[in-house]
């Protein structure tokens, strides 16, 4: 059985109007209806550009935003029905790692507060300065940062401290949201590296959420693609890059710079039109369809595609009508005039 | 103009023939503040760019990329701020040039676009008037004859509807339309030189590759030189002709693009390479990160700054600033920083 197991799920934010007699006019619909599963000791991506919902999903997991519709399933317990008491005592089990170390350490507390306030607020007995210690030493910080306070360090070694605290309650699955893309080049391999060293020693399962698909990737055994507060495409890793089938991760993995002069200069680039399409007001049928370079005259605009598994491709999904011949070739994209005029494009005001 | 005679070090190999269009020789830029330690943020920059060509600038944050090009542009101001050697645009000074002087060099001659497009832009005025106000000043278009060419401007940046468009308001476009809207106004004037800093580094992934789509043929077809400052080797590998790699505030390697990522001599510049993962291999291979953080650096004048982190390190490194040379891959224009730099296969120098 899966560790978790996301069915239906849906957050909705109402867009409200007037002051004293408020009225709902509206939702962004940040996430709208996703399924998706991670089996224990495994690591599932969400990739997505900003917008697309996938920060709300991860939160929504962990239930830190109020879920409209559908359900989160974890160990065998839907969240949603728990009593405060009970999802307090689950929260143990579940832990998040955040994109910015400084703005989500709290600069007047030191490193071994930090990691104690965890095991004190869930009822461990102190002292704690052996498990402090032992949480630098699992991160590869030197015991003597247990004194030091957040200013001290450098970016990448907030994120250890960062990630310290969230194994400190020796948690099953662990979020992590973006957690590497605030830190330099250089540090990033230092951080990936990390979490996969934790996720072997500690037997962790991990939903890693970032836009930089390359680092995904690699640290990932599958792989979500997230347009618009749904699910497009979910493959194994290992075949997304080589076999995409869905129109945009198509386009996105082509948009994507290689650091490789000789790849650079014969890979065939599809340009995307315009902007992303506001969430308060997607567009009808299939989401992607106004910026769809694959678009068909039928179908695409009036009727929702569902995830679906296809024959040439087993063990991946995707939501898109053509999926088939787009992967046969029957259908090639139209190619955008440079410079993309793009008289969609024009932002949501 | 006289020939540099006897060099702080000798001409390097990349440095071209007769004049370059922008010529940055042994610039260095130190920040003071009272009561601290100076910072060098710059340290003897030499760097040429050639008429119509792409020159890359690759480095980390604090690395010095983006305040080369502002102290190149005057653009540092004066309190606690040093500047010292020469930048030569198309043979004249520009660090000894008069103020008023050098703002009709900026903007006619070289512009620049910046990472934030919402804080490059003023926010109370519509676009129209912020690209208006550039013809005006610059090119002496007034009324109708400057709406008009501001319009063509947004088309051609791939603005659609731009007529319309000239009466929005900054905070009514998406980032990437902002950043089209940057681009536009940076090429109101026909500039010779273009700057961009970081110019997709806010954006998404598809609109990034947009807008990079954009650089590359507008750059190709109006012949305007560019220099682009990131820290993403994939953009720079798709784009640029020469690439500078920068380090702690100098320059520790530079080649013609293929070269540097074919046969890359510096240990930063190899560091970072494998660092990254890469989509189009195969996924079970091991990142190498680079050990310690940028911070972890030793002044220049005491030895390799990037000695500290460095997998090659030997004694030669630390006591005396390593020089800048032809690379021991001797293809032309490929130097290095470094007293032991990294092997590379013989057998395919690339033509």
């Amino acid at each position: 059985m899966s560790l978790l197991e996301v069915r239906g799920l849906k957050v909705h934010f109402p867009i409200k109007k007037g002051i004293v007699l408020e009225r709902t006019v509206g939702a962004v619909r940040a996430v709208d209806g996703v399924d998706l599963s991670v089996e224990r000791g495994r690591t599932l991506g969400i990739v997505g550009e900003s917008g697309c919902g996938k920060s709300t999903l991860g939160r929504a997991v962990l239930q830190l935003e109020p879920v409209t519709e559908g359900s989160v399933v974890f160990d065998g317990e839907d969240l949603g029905t728990l009593k405060p008491a009970a999802m307090r005592a689950m929260r143990k089990r579940m832990q998040m790692v955040f994109q910015d170390p400084l703005a989500s350490l709290d600069p007047r507390q030191s490193v071994s507060s930090v990691l104690s306030e965890p095991l004190r607020t869930h009822g461990e007995k102190g002292p704690y300065d052996k498990r402090v210690r032992e949480l630098l030493d699992l991160v590869g910080l030197p015991s003597t940062a247990a004194n030091r306070y957040p200013h001290e360090f450098s970016g990448g070694q907030r994120q250890r401290v960062g990630i310290a605290r969230a194994i400190a309650l020796n948690p099953e699955l662990i979020i992590a949201d973006e957690p590497v893309s605030a830190l330099d080049v250089s540090i990033q391999a230092q951080v990936v590296n990390l979490l996969e060293e934790l996720q072997q020693r500690l037997g962790l399962t991990y939903v890693v959420i970032a836009h930089d698909l390359a680092v995904v990737r690699h640290i990932s055994d599958d792989i979500a693609v997230m347009y618009l507060g749904a699910v497009v495409e979910v493959a194994p890793s290992d075949s997304l890059y080589d076999e995409p089938l869905h129109p945009y991760t198509i386009a996105l993995l082509s948009a994507i710079p290689i650091p490789d002069p000789e790849v650079e200069d014969v890979r065939e680039r599809i340009i995307l039109r315009g902007d992303l399409p506001s969430a308060a007001d997607p567009p009808p049928g299939c989401r992607f369809h106004t910026r769809c370079p694959f678009r068909q005259a039928t179908r695409c605009h009036d009727e929702v595609p569902v995830l679906r598994e296809i024959a040439v491709a087993p063990g991946h999904q995707v939501a898109c009508h053509w999926a088939e011949q787009v992967h046969s070739g029957a259908i090639t994209p139209e190619r955008a005039a440079v410079p993309a005029a793009d008289a969609d494009g024009a932002a949501a005001v | 103009m006289t020939a540099p005679v006897a060099h702080r070090e000798s001409v390097p190999g990349h440095l071209l023939v007769g004049t370059p269009l922008l010529k940055v020789r042994d610039l260095t830029v130190t920040f003071a503040s009272r009561g601290r330690r100076p910072v060098r943020a710059v340290d003897g920059i030499d760097l040429d760019v050639a008429a119509g060509s792409t020159v890359g600038i690759v480095g980390e944050s604090g690395s010095g990329k983006s305040v080369t090009s502002l102290a190149a542009m005057g653009l540092l101001g004066k309190r606690g701020v040093t500047v010292t050697g020469s930048v030569e645009f198309d043979g004249e000074d520009l660090l000894n040039m008069p103020e008023d002087e050098l703002r009709s060099v900026r903007g006619r001659e070289i512009a620049m676009i910046f990472q934030d497009p919402m804080s490059s832009l003023n926010p109370v005025l519509t676009v129209g008037r912020q690209i208006t106000e550039i013809l005006e000043r610059h090119k002496g278009l007034k009324g109708q004859a400057a709406k008009d060419r501001a319009a063509e401007l947004l088309a051609s940046v791939g603005i659609g509807d731009s007529v319309r468009r000239l009466r929005s308001f900054p905070h009514q476009l998406s980032g990437g339309m902002r950043q089209r809207v940057m681009i536009a106004m940076a090429l109101a004037c026909e500039p010779r030189l273009l700057i961009a800093d970081e110019p997709t580094t806010a954006l998404d992934v598809t609109i990034s590759a947009q807008i990079l789509e954009l650089l590359r043929v507008l750059v190709k077809d109006t012949g305007t030189a560019l220099i682009l400052i990131t820290h993403d080797l994939g953009v720079v590998a798709g784009l640029c002709d020469q690439v500078h790699v920068m380090y702690s505030g100098r320059i520790v390697e530079s080649a013609p693009r293929r070269p540097l990522f074919a046969e890359p001599q510096h240990p930063y510049t190899t560091g970072l390479l494998a660092s990254v993962p890469r989509l189009d291999q195969p996924r079970g291979l091991p990142l190498l990160p680079i050990p310690g953080s940028p911070s972890d650096t030793l002044p220049w004048a005491q030895g390799c700054a990037f000695s500290p982190r460095c997998t090659r390190r030997v004694d030669a490194c630390v006591g005396h600033p390593p020089v800048i040379g032809p690379a021991p891959s001797r293809v032309p224009g490929h130097l290095v920083r470094c007293v032991n730099p990294v092997p590379y296969d013989v057998e395919e120098p690339t033509p």
